[in-house]
């Protein structure tokens, strides 16, 4: 042991973000001396809520919470340490021609208000949920548990796989192939099959694109859309809500609770180097050169983070680092905050505010968004963005001062690599595009800006160390998911290296703020041990 | 027959954009005011939100001898209520069965305030006897305005000194808007909250300024629906739900003593010498020990409810609207024990949660229990423990 070496803990977590925090609560409870370790400030690292203008809280970056399994909030009694995810009342859509789609808590009104714009999606719209309601059910034990090993040849193995065969085979034929067409094909064309109308489309075609680079049209949307239907809040799948506090709030519950259990967080500590010897984890060190020893370490970053970084290359197989190298990432988001002096006001709806308490789409159609992702094709930002509003402080009036508001702005397209020119040239000019789209349809939305937060995916990348600002820490993309993810062979949560784990969301079934990487790995780390 | 509406109703009915309403004690009453009760439900529990009580029955107890008439017909002991405090209490019947339940607010050594859900008048009168006592409705004469949350203690101290100091279950009276309000920290949703009586013909004048004053702060008018949820969480029973008048029913299957209901923390001071009405039966009841029931509150097993939906090939049911029936509740021999009154999933604790009544020897706190419940049409039963109330409980809202 060098002199530096601090203290000797039973697991090691890199990374304090919520699959870290996850998976160095599970660990804790069960009794290991675990130790987290972040790099920054603050705990939370995409999902994190800061005070960037007096009395504002900006949720920086991830700003909604829906995939979380609930099993997680049981089983480390979330409950007591303060969560709480306040309901989203309502859904709202502009149209682009000053009319708007306005969905809320009630199923029937909301039949209603597609009838308004199509009497023929009105019951499409019952059909459509709850066809890709039966997909997700079908596909719900394969998001709670870890991918089989199907390459495998062990008794477990074989058991998992097995496992997974008689479970497909028990899927309905029409469920199966509803699956398939979704996870290999376009939103675009999955929509058409239910709905006549383009703004219903448009509105159900938003998550089809959020956080990779895809449009509406290309194969690939329907497997993202259908990851984002796969949430739920309290038992509504696809349903989203704020958490107290933002999501920052919600990791600071994930800190409490990990705390609870006797698991130690250390703020910026920085780990530059997993230390290994003979093919075994001793540790880390820290680039103050603190070193740290455990018999098991886990790293919460991204893949090409996990193996390329904390890791020499030369002591994985060439494969793993082949595979790890040629991982897609090509980040394609950024957000604008704002701090508001105000409520915007939509033309339409000039005497209400009811529209402003979930989710604000500002994406009309489909045609809209491809051609937004048309730019990003060829290494521009988007002229004319895609934009996913949130006003949190409409349900959470602790987010801002009275009567102010902020208002998260998920913003597509932004590659993180452009053609032309820099993100830290191009980021007010970004931010302006998308002031100029919420001013067409909130005219006099600018003077109600208080303060701006511009994230570019450059921003992304050096704030959370998300690689090329990739919020799924890896695209969604068929051969980076499930067996996959993040390489064939170890999708298990598992690495080469002898007690060196990775939980971040690069491993299934991330990303988005779900916690299940965090919670299966923890399982696969206190099954080793027991072995 | 016409269903009357309250003095807060010209307003609040302009904020009902669902115009959906039922009716209570013959007044309009929102079941809600948006499209979610459950987004109407989390204004209380996040920031705050104002429920029109005033069809509650509201009765001027005044005289000599109002003290002295109190201390005989109430359960609890008003001569332990000093001016400015009020009373949550029960009235039982002269074999200790609960008739029903109300609020005493104290205003001076002679003067009383009391409200209830249903009316009352003509039983209290008929035990004034020789005492010098005034009895008078008002229920028409004052609206009352539920004023809830964490948030609501900021709101009404913009608008009333009195608020800031006010402690739980105390009363003061105050101006709002020029109007005369007796503000109390008072209310049915277990969370910080306050209540403002006031003259009927100036209760628009309060409704606005208090909505005037929440501006910012997320307040929202709650309707019916909501309150159900928060009521239930807060472990509070509801006359015709928890209980019934004893008088109005059929068997003493339907009646239910205090201790039977929870309420034994009301039965403090049973042996000094004030004679109240139920006295000597709930007297015998403890000391017989024959209570038949104990109240407790029910949390569901969250793996034993998906399981049960899981394996019938349904998404679990988050439902937080309360079902309208009573389940039955066994033991793990399979002999039925109790059943849940009210039955809701409570979006703060994440759980199926419930209101029950079980055998005494099952009260211990984490007893494990088997709801009965209906899937795909077959009857079974879900995993349960027992728990104590309020199931929900901040600290706020005594604090």
């Amino acid at each position: 042991m060098s002199a530096d070496t601090e203290a000797t803990y039973d697991a090691i977590v890199v990374g304090g973000g919520h699959n870290g925090l996850v998976n160095g609560a599970y660990l804790a409870k069960a009794g290991l001396r675990t130790l987290i370790l972040e790099r920054r400030h603050l705990v939370g690292g995409a999902a994190i809520t800061e005070e960037l203008h007096p009395g504002f809280h900006f949720t920086t970056f991830s700003y909604a919470l829906s995939l979380l399994r609930p099993e997680i909030v049981h089983e480390l009694d979330l409950v007591k340490h303060g969560f709480l995810p306040l309901m989203m009342p309502s859904s709202f859509h502009p149209t682009g021609d000053g009319d708007y789609i306005l969905l809320g808590g009630d199923h029937d009104l909301n039949v209603a208000e597609i009838k308004r714009h199509s009497p023929h999606d009105a019951d499409a719209y019952d059909r459509y949920h709850h066809d890709l309601d039966r997909v997700c059910q079908a596909l719900q034990p394969l998001f709670d548990n870890p991918p089989p090993n199907i390459f495998g040849k062990d008794p477990e193995d074989l058991a998992d796989v097995e496992w997974l065969l008689s479970h497909l085979g028990g899927i309905e034929q029409k469920v199966v192939h509803d699956t398939v067409r979704l996870l290999t094909g376009s939103a675009s064309d999955w929509l058409d099959d239910y709905f006549e109308n383009d703004a219903v489309k448009g509105f159900h075609a938003s998550s089809s694109i959020v956080g990779s680079k895809v449009g509406p049209m290309s194969q690939g949307s329907g497997l993202v859309m259908l990851f984002h239907k796969m949430g739920e809040h309290d038992g509504h799948l696809g349903s989203w809500a704020f958490h107290k506090g933002g999501n920052g709030g919600f990791t600071q519950v994930l800190a409490r609770a990990a705390e609870a259990y006797g698991a130690e967080i250390r703020l910026e500590a920085p780990v530059t180097a997993v230390t290994t010897r003979e093919g075994r984890v001793t540790g880390v060190a820290l680039e103050d050169g603190t070193e740290f020893s455990a018999p098991v370490v886990v790293s919460a970053l991204d893949p090409r983070r996990t193996f390329l970084e904390l890791l020499e290359p030369r002591e994985l197989p060439g494969d793993l680092v082949e595979n790890v190298e040629r991982l897609r990432f090509q980040g394609t988001s950024g957000k604008v905050n704002f701090a508001l002096d105000g409520l915007p006001v939509f033309p339409a709806l000039p005497d209400t505010t009811d529209h402003y308490g979930g989710f604000v789409n500002i994406g009309p159609t489909i045609e809209y968004v491809e051609r937004a992702f048309d730019d990003a094709k060829y290494g521009r930002y988007s002229q004319r963005p895609y934009v996913d509003a949130a006003i949190q402080s409409v349900v959470d009036p602790d987010m801002a001062p009275p009567g102010q508001h902020v208002m998260s702005c998920f913003v597509q397209y932004a590659p993180y690599h452009l053609r032309d020119s820099d993100w830290d040239t191009e980021r007010e000019p970004f931010a302006d595009t998308v002031q100029a789209v919420l001013e067409s349809h909130f005219p006099g939305f600018g003077e109600l800006v208080l303060h701006r937060e511009v994230v570019t995916p450059l921003d992304i990348e050096r704030v959370t160390g998300l690689s090329e600002g990739n919020i799924f820490a890896g695209e969604f993309l068929a051969p980076q998911m499930y067996f996959f993810r993040p390489a064939p062979g170890w999708s298990q949560y598992r690495t080469p290296v002898s007690g060196y784990y990775q939980c971040g969301s690069g491993t299934h079934p991330g990303g988005c703020v779900i916690g299940s990487p965090g919670k299966l790995a923890s399982q696969a780390i206190l099954h080793d041990l027991s072995q | 027959m016409i269903v009357r509406t309250t003095p807060f109703h010209d307003r609040l009915s302009e904020l009902n954009t669902s115009g959906l309403y039922t009716h209570w004690q013959g007044y309009l009453s929102a079941l809600r005011y948006g499209s979610a009760p459950k987004h109407e439900y989390f204004a209380v529990r996040n920031s705050v939100g104002v429920f029109d009580t005033s069809p509650l029955y509201k009765y001027w107890i005044r005289g000599r001898d109002a003290e002295r008439f109190l201390a005989g017909v109430l359960l609890r002991d008003i001569r332990a209520c000093p001016p400015g405090r009020a009373l949550y209490t029960m009235w039982c019947d002269d074999r200790g069965f609960v008739m029903e339940d109300g609020v005493v607010f104290r205003h001076s050594d002679t003067e009383f305030l009391m409200t209830a859900a249903r009316p009352n008048l003509g039983y209290l009168q008929d035990l004034v006897g020789r005492l010098s006592v005034e009895l008078e409705d008002v229920t028409e004469a004052y609206g009352v305005l539920a004023v809830q949350g964490p948030r609501s203690r900021d709101v009404l101290a913009r608008l009333s000194g009195e608020v800031e100091a006010l402690r739980f279950f105390e009363l003061a009276q105050t101006k709002i808007a020029s109007a005369p309000v007796i503000v109390s920290r008072t209310g049915y949703t277990g969370d910080l909250g306050y209540e403002l009586t006031v003259p009927a013909d100036q209760a628009i004048d309060v409704l606005d300024a208090v909505l005037e004053a929440g501006e910012g702060h997320g307040m929202r008018p709650f309707g019916e629906e909501a309150l159900m949820m928060l009521r239930i969480e807060a472990g509070l029973a509801l006359v015709d739900v928890e209980f019934h008048n004893s008088r109005l029913v059929f068997t003493d299957d339907d009646r239910f003593t205090p201790k039977e209901l929870g309420m034994g923390w009301m039965l403090r001071g049973l042996d000094d010498d004030r004679a109240f009405v139920g006295r000597d039966a709930i007297r015998r009841e403890l000391a017989e020990g024959t209570s038949r029931w104990t109240s407790v509150g029910l949390i569901v097993d969250w793996q034993d409810w998906n399981r049960l939906y899981r394996d019938a090939g349904l998404l679990p049911p988050k439902d937080e609207r309360p079902l309208p029936y009573e389940s039955m509740l066994y033991d793990d021999d399979g002999s039925q024990i109790g059943h849940a009154t009210s039955f809701m999933y409570s979006p703060v604790l994440q759980r199926h949660i419930g209101l029950a009544r079980v055998r005494p020897h099952l009260a211990k706190a984490g007893t494990q229990v088997h709801l009965e419940l209906t899937v795909n049409h077959h009857t079974t039963r879900v995993l349960a423990r027992t728990a104590r109330t309020p199931l929900f409980n901040p600290e706020r809202k005594t604090a």
